[in-house]
């Protein structure tokens, strides 16, 4: 074996080379410099006319230095390339524009003052530096550890049942469970509302706004921990029957602490999916503007209801209050997101 | 269809009979019903027999010029250093098999062929693959164009079950926007040459999904050539069907083999020895997958210069 | 391989094998079982009690419950009788829920496609974790946000597109306000349908079987061409059903569409037109100040949206799982 053989070294022919990002680069150039042009000498002006005449160019520019370096299909390719890459630019260009407002509107009237009042004695126009959204923080957390507490042994069990006990009805339970996560926020509050306020004459109160959300809740529980429950190797099933174990033992003792990270996503999933949701509550909780401990009883307030009251009100430090809440509420729904993507990782980093 | 036993022409180097044929199915599957030697009354033929019965064209040199030559290829995935300094020619008219046993880089050299190795994340190469003389990877070549010329044909057969098998046929064309004047001549001769029109001609306009495993086959071969390649490679192109649909593409091959160069790798010996004008000896041990010896097929098989080559033939290993 | 076969008299038959679970496996699986069933069990519950507290109303309305387009209270001093009907927010819900698919479901799948055949390794992830965080936005901050910061850029598009489309009727204008329309409350849902028709698209590109995409790039083909060739013909029901399941998740928005929607009771076809309605946002609305008998109809109209919704849902989930299974 010569030397010179030995000492060959890896190549890409195919990527890029230097000739081909120069041409890339200033056909970039170009396209820029035409919108501007057409954007400076026509009547189409601000952020969309810029924006149109940008996509169009671009497509012009590529598509005929495509033709030009290689074919007409090439050309085709690589306009119908610059589209693709519009539609993912639109999508990256919506979240932006949503966080960032997030964030300039519902930022500036944060201090940690916020949370250690209510607005029982401020009214919702006066200046941000009075009242607070202690009472919506304490809703919040009834409402959702009780939708939790109910939603989670029956979005685990109806898992369970799907996967593990594969009765007669697996399908049909699987179908009902597509078909509830269909089912709008509104109608689930209006379900509540007519079974535990009308029907059993109940008031407005933080467990009517537990049981509403719980109907959201339960799907998305259910269909999460299905997954994880299939993702766990049978040949650990059939290790714990072939010990003799029975049934229940099996899945207690070996599927379910192996699921169990996956099954934690599942959870947290199901909260960051109903710690947002508004309608719901609207017909279930009243929106109190004090803080109330109880809640079996009176009144109760949650984030979104903050929200929605204070988006009503329409005065200019309300809005201010409105983005407050929302810019809390954001930051709690991304900490349970972060979570359960670090879990589903975690999950999956040990398989 | 005959049974072959394998035979040593050397007389001390008498080798189990079974063991051989043994291998020689866990290495070939289906492709032939290799019994053991309870049938001692069926003629046995060496492979240096069957590929001296073909009408070997060896006297065609290895010449430059027109057709493929790979020069000097190696292969990376990552850091991994998969294939060897592979230098071979592929002139018109021949069939070259490529013969091996598993994973010592067969099918990944023949994609740097037409430039499929590329698609593979961290693949990385080096050499030349020059088609009639212009290197294959030079920038600013259409790889596309190339990838007419130099076509191929997969281990599954992989009809496009969304269209018909005139469409399918044509497909090529349609998906390169080459434009012909009469696509029903085209149609007809692909699926004659492919072998395969007299049994389809009356129902062009069924899907694909609804023929054999060896028809659909054919139609594959029947699709590539509508783009008029000048190298037709096939990756174990048998080795998923039965043994009467496999005989019949390798007709098909030898008929092909007149109007361009056929590349053929597979793990059938016997198929090796029936099909190919040359044959390349490939293997890897642990390391990168290297060229052994290529030589005419007959030569290989009967006459074979290297010893790794001989003792894979005569099915010490693999 | 001859070897003497030995005929048997009979093949045996099979034997019956049964295994009686033990009495704790027993009370497991009845537990389970009866979890499993309570999503059948909530779902008959939701209908029933609409329908039950809905009933007066809809019986009252008759079939001009669908189709009536009046939502009148009684007022008994006139001696004017009640008459709700659903029929214009039913249209509003429909015409919003379709601009949100005809204006998400191209950018979703354009969005599908880069990132599963043109984004670049590095751009992979953190694309996908923009659509995932897309998706875990609740609806009122969509709503918000669809207010204060879309509306104004929507309301001058919307005026442009009448400037230079409006001799088309949809785009047409009976009188110029733009605001609070059916086309920014279009826009609001297709940006918020975007994330889950993108996941499930998504999903059906990954599953193309990679021996016909390779071999439509050995015949030569460009990108877009394999695409085309390959990938549409195979993930076509997929994308439909993610289609439909945003088309579902639209139908019943709520807070959502309520700032950005206007809600005029009536049938208009000019979607800039600040006029327009969902039976999702109506019921938001009325339920504060309802009487007992408009609470029977707001019940009635909550019913026939879940009938709605649950009629796409399962359409939708059929042609995914169909598909799913090639």
């Amino acid at each position: 074996m010569s030397q010179a053989i030995l000492d060959v070294k890896p190549e890409y022919p195919w990527k890029l080379t230097p000739k081909d990002l120069v041409t890339d680069f200033l056909g970039a150039l170009f396209t820029l410099a035409s919108t501007l042009a057409i954007v400076g000498f026509s009547p189409l002006k601000g952020k969309l006319g810029f924006a149109i005449t940008l996509i169009f160019m671009a497509i012009i520019t590529t598509t005929i230095m495509s033709w030009i370096k290689l074919d007409r299909k090439a050309a085709f390719n690589s306009a119908t390339t610059v589209l693709v890459y519009v539609t993912a630019s639109f999508v990256i260009i919506a979240l932006a524009s949503v966080l960032y407002e997030i964030i300039r509107l519902g930022a500036p009237g944060f201090s940690f003052s916020i949370f250690s009042n209510d607005m029982s004695q401020t009214a919702s126009d006066m200046p941000l530096t009075e009242g607070g959204l202690l009472h919506a923080v304490i809703g919040t957390a009834y409402i959702v550890t009780f939708a939790t507490l109910i939603s989670t042994p029956i979005g685990i069990l109806t898992a369970l049942y799907i996967v593990e006990v594969k009765g007669r009805f697996a399908g049909l339970v699987r179908f009902f469970v597509q078909a509830m996560s269909g089912v709008p926020s509104i109608v689930a509050g209006l379900f509540i509302f007519a079974l535990w306020m009308i029907q059993l004459g109940n008031a407005y109160s933080a467990v009517a706004g537990g049981f509403a959300l719980t109907v959201l809740m339960i799907p998305t529980v259910a269909r999460t921990a299905e997954e994880v429950l299939k993702l766990i190797p049978s040949d650990l099933r059939e290790a714990g029957l072939a010990l003799g174990a029975t049934q229940w033992r099996t899945v207690a003792m070996v599927v379910i602490p192996a699921a169990r990270s996956g099954l934690i996503t599942a959870v947290i999933l199901g909260i960051a999916r109903v710690v947002g949701e508004t309608a719901p509550l609207l017909l279930t909780i009243g929106g109190a503007d004090a803080i109330n401990l109880n809640p079996t009883q009176g009144n109760m307030s949650a984030f979104p209801y903050y929200v929605w009251k204070n988006l009503l009100i329409g005065s200019e430090n309300a809005i201010s209050r409105a983005w407050l809440g929302v810019f809390v509420l954001m930051i709690v729904v991304l900490v349970f997101f972060t979570l359960a993507r670090y879990l589903g990782a975690a999950r999956g980093g040990r398989k | 269809m005959s049974n072959e036993n394998i035979s040593d022409k050397n007389n001390n180097r008498e080798e189990n009979m079974s063991q051989m044929t043994g291998k020689q199915e866990t290495a070939t599957d289906r492709n032939t019903s290799n019994t053991s030697n309870t049938k001692g009354a069926s003629a046995t033929r060496s492979l240096g027999d069957v590929a001296a019965g073909r009408e070997a064209k060896v006297g065609k040199a290895f010449t430059g010029g027109s057709g493929l030559e790979a020069r000097g290829i190696h292969a990376w995935f990552g850091k991994k250093h998969v294939l060897q300094d592979i230098s071979l020619e592929f002139a018109t008219g021949t069939v070259t098999a490529l013969i091996g046993p598993s994973g010592c880089g067969k099918s990944t050299f023949i994609r740097t062929l037409n430039r499929m190795h590329e698609f593979i994340p961290t693949a990385a190469l080096a050499g030349q693959v020059l088609l009639d003389g212009k290197d294959v990877y030079e920038p600013g070549v259409d790889v596309t164009k190339i990838r007419l010329k130099v076509g191929m044909v997969f281990q599954k057969p992989n009809p496009f079950p969304s269209m018909t098998i005139k469409e399918n046929v044509l497909s090529g064309l349609k998906l390169s926007q080459i434009k012909i004047q009469n696509s029903d001549e085209l149609l007809e001769s692909c699926l004659r040459r492919a072998g395969l029109w007299d049994e389809v001609k009356d129902r062009l306009n069924e899907y694909g999904g609804s023929l054999s495993g060896g028809q659909q086959q054919r139609l594959c071969i029947a699709r590539s050539l509508a783009v008029n390649p000048q190298v037709l490679l096939m990756d174990e192109p048998c080795s998923a069907l039965d043994p009467g649909s496999t005989l019949r593409i390798e007709e098909t091959i030898r008929e092909l083999a007149d109007t361009m160069s056929i590349v053929i790798v597979t793990h059938n010996m016997q198929q090796a020895a029936r099909v190919s004008d040359y044959t390349g000896f490939f293997l890897s041990d642990g390391g990168p997958g290297r060229l052994i010896e290529v030589a005419s097929t007959v030569e290989i098989f009967t006459n074979p210069k290297e010893k790794r080559t001989e003792d894979y033939v005569s099915g010490r290993f693999g | 391989m001859s070897a003497a076969v030995v005929e048997q008299k009979q093949t045996p038959q099979p034997r019956v094998i049964t295994t009686e679970p033990r009495f704790t496996d027993k009370v497991f699986r009845s537990v389970v079982t009866s979890g499993g069933l309570i999503a059948g069990l909530l779902l008959g519950l939701i209908g029933f009690f609409l329908i039950y507290n809905g009933f007066e109303a809809i019986r009252a309305a008759g079939l001009s419950f669908l189709t009536g387009f009046n939502w009148v209270d009684a007022v008994p001093e006139d001696g004017q009788a009640a008459s709700y009907g659903v029929g214009a927010m039913l249209y509003g819900t429909m015409v919003t829920g379709i601009l949100a698919m005809l204006m998400g479901v191209p950018v979703a799948v354009g969005t599908a496609l880069f990132l599963s055949y043109y984004a670049p390794e590095w751009i992979k992830k953190p694309m996908v974790v923009v659509v995932d965080v897309m998706a875990a936005i609740p609806s009122i901050v969509y709503g918000l946000w669809g207010y204060f910061v879309l509306m104004p850029h929507a309301e001058y598009w919307a005026k442009l597109i009448h400037k230079y489309l409006g001799f088309i009727p949809f785009f047409d204008m009976p009188a110029p306000v733009f605001t609070r329309s059916p086309f920014i409350a279009g826009l609001v849902l297709a940006i918020m349908i975007i994330p889950i028709v993108t996941a499930v698209s998504r999903e059906v590109f990954a599953q193309t079987p990679l021996e016909r995409i390779q071999a439509a790039y050995a015949l030569g083909a460009t990108k877009w061409s394999m695409i085309k060739a390959v990938v549409f013909p195979y993930g076509r029901g997929g994308v439909i059903g993610g289609a439909m399941l945003g088309l579902g998740r639209a139908l019943g928005e709520t807070v959502a569409v309520y700032t950005v929607l206007n809600l005029v009771y009536d049938i208009r076809i000019e979607v800039l037109l600040s006029a327009g309605g969902s039976v999702a946002s109506m019921i938001v609305n009325k339920f504060g100040e309802a009487d007992p008998v408009e609470l029977q109809a707001l019940m009635g109209a909550g019913f026939v949206l879940f009938m709605v919704t649950l009629l796409v849902n399962f359409l939708a989930n059929y042609i995914i799982n169909k598909t799913a299974r090639e």
